[in-house]
């Protein structure tokens, strides 16, 4: 295949073989390769990886006319890999953000500062940008336990006018991060839980808050997806939960429920050590942000109060 | 009465969740015990995460209970910082 979206991802993810752990290779369409950020945050995420535990990286060579993308967008300088290309570098006209390796605090606040400009777009059409790429790098230092950090890359797409954006981690995946707490069945029903409002890895008590976490930061940013009725992805272990794109003419409802939601999954893909995060956000239309928080913070609460209750014990009478 | 100035901890954009929590461990919860009322100005912070206001305020209420509202103020606040500390003041009572 030459061309990966988070709409037609499945197969791509599916055909990715994970049978060999001493070597990785990596082969691309001969003429022409089209794909969404995330797939270079993966292979980039994966070759750090597997490189960290002495595997060899195969990068046949690009022959594509696309190829230059690739190089550009920094995937063969991360890996230290040798393009072979020999291309001007000239100021980014493009409207991306490079994949980056984020490993602390510091690092992502430099980031958050730098990206920006890159990206060519008026203020208020970053700050949803800007609040994703926070929650979901916090998310890779605070859970994943990820040795490498988040590795993140984003492109701007000015016919569609829309932001893609992957953030992906090879850490110890959202399953086992949950595993303490709440014993998902599954990974599908791990990730269900992650999204699902007032969950996280980090408290006993159900519903509850932690010092430093409330379990709302997923929950928001797939509620900016659904509110810009655009893609969202989650794939961690074997699953991976896809929130479809709202029809038009469908009026939009945050539901706290992930599996109420519109949504698709598999259960039964190559296992993903860690988590990849996948987003599209359309900028045609500026997001109301204070309109949805006060939708957040409806649904936020009904969902917790929900999830309680599901826990609460019954009496027995006998 | 006691002012921090959150911009000057975090710029314009608060998202550091470990900066709200220095800024609530070194300064909110040791004004409050001493009985001190606490403003946190937000002037020139544009927008913050949900998970930044956390950080810095919901521990607060967990460990005074809600009344400890009573003895903070949230100063130059544009209207998604208002909205992120009403979701988190709403849950963490909601919790406690």
């Amino acid at each position: 295949m030459n061309s990966v979206w988070i709409g037609n991802i499945d197969p791509f993810i599916r055909s990715f073989d994970i049978s060999n752990e001493h070597i990785l290779e990596i082969t691309s369409h001969k003429k022409w390769v089209s794909v969404h950020p995330v797939v270079l945050c993966m292979i980039s995420a994966l070759g750090l990886f597997m490189r960290e535990h002495g595997a060899k990286i195969n990068f046949e060579k690009m022959e594509a006319t696309s190829k230059h993308y690739f190089h550009r967008m920094g995937l063969f300088n991360l890996l230290n890999l040798d393009s072979e290309m020999k291309i001007t570098p000239h100021e980014s006209a493009g409207r991306f953000i490079p994949i980056q390796q984020i490993k602390n605090s510091e690092d992502l606040e430099g980031f958050i500062k730098e990206m920006i400009p890159l990206l060519h777009l008026e203020p208020n059409k970053v700050e949803p940008i800007k609040y994703i790429i926070s929650e979901l790098v916090r998310n890779v230092f605070e859970h994943s336990s990820s040795t490498n950090g988040a590795i993140v890359c984003a492109q701007y797409y000015k016919k569609s006018n829309t932001i893609r954006l992957g953030v992906v981690d090879t850490g110890v995946g959202i399953k086992d991060t949950l595993q303490i707490f709440y014993h998902p069945r599954d990974d599908l029903r791990a990730i269900a839980l992650a999204l699902t409002p007032g969950v996280t890895g980090t408290t006993r008590k159900l519903g509850g808050v932690s010092e430093m976490n409330a379990g709302a930061g997923l929950f928001f940013i797939k509620s900016l997806a659904k509110t810009s009725r655009d893609f969202f992805m989650i794939y961690s272990g074997k699953a991976m939960y896809k929130l479809l794109k709202n029809p038009k003419n469908k009026q939009i409802k945050l539901i706290a429920d992930p599996l109420e939601d519109h949504y698709s999954s598999d259960n039964k893909l190559p296992y993903w050590k860690g988590t990849v995060v996948a987003i599209d956000l359309c900028l045609n239309e500026t997001i109301n942000f204070k309109e949805l928080l006060t939708s957040i913070r409806k649904v936020y609460s009904e969902g917790k109060k929900k999830l309680i209750k599901e826990r609460y014990r019954k009496p027995k009478f006998i | 009465m006691r002012e921090i100035k959150i911009f000057n901890t975090t710029g314009s954009f608060a998202e550091n969740k470990d900066k709200a929590r220095e800024i609530r461990i070194n300064f909110i919860i040791p004004s409050l015990e001493k009985k001190e009322k606490v403003i946190l100005d937000f002037e020139g912070v544009d927008s913050a995460t949900q998970s930044f206001i956390h950080a810095l305020i919901s521990d607060v209420i967990k460990q005074k209970g809600a009344g400890a509202l009573n003895n903070i103020f949230f100063k130059n606040c544009n209207e998604i910082i208002r909205k992120l500390i009403e979701i988190v003041t709403e849950y963490m009572q909601d919790s406690v």
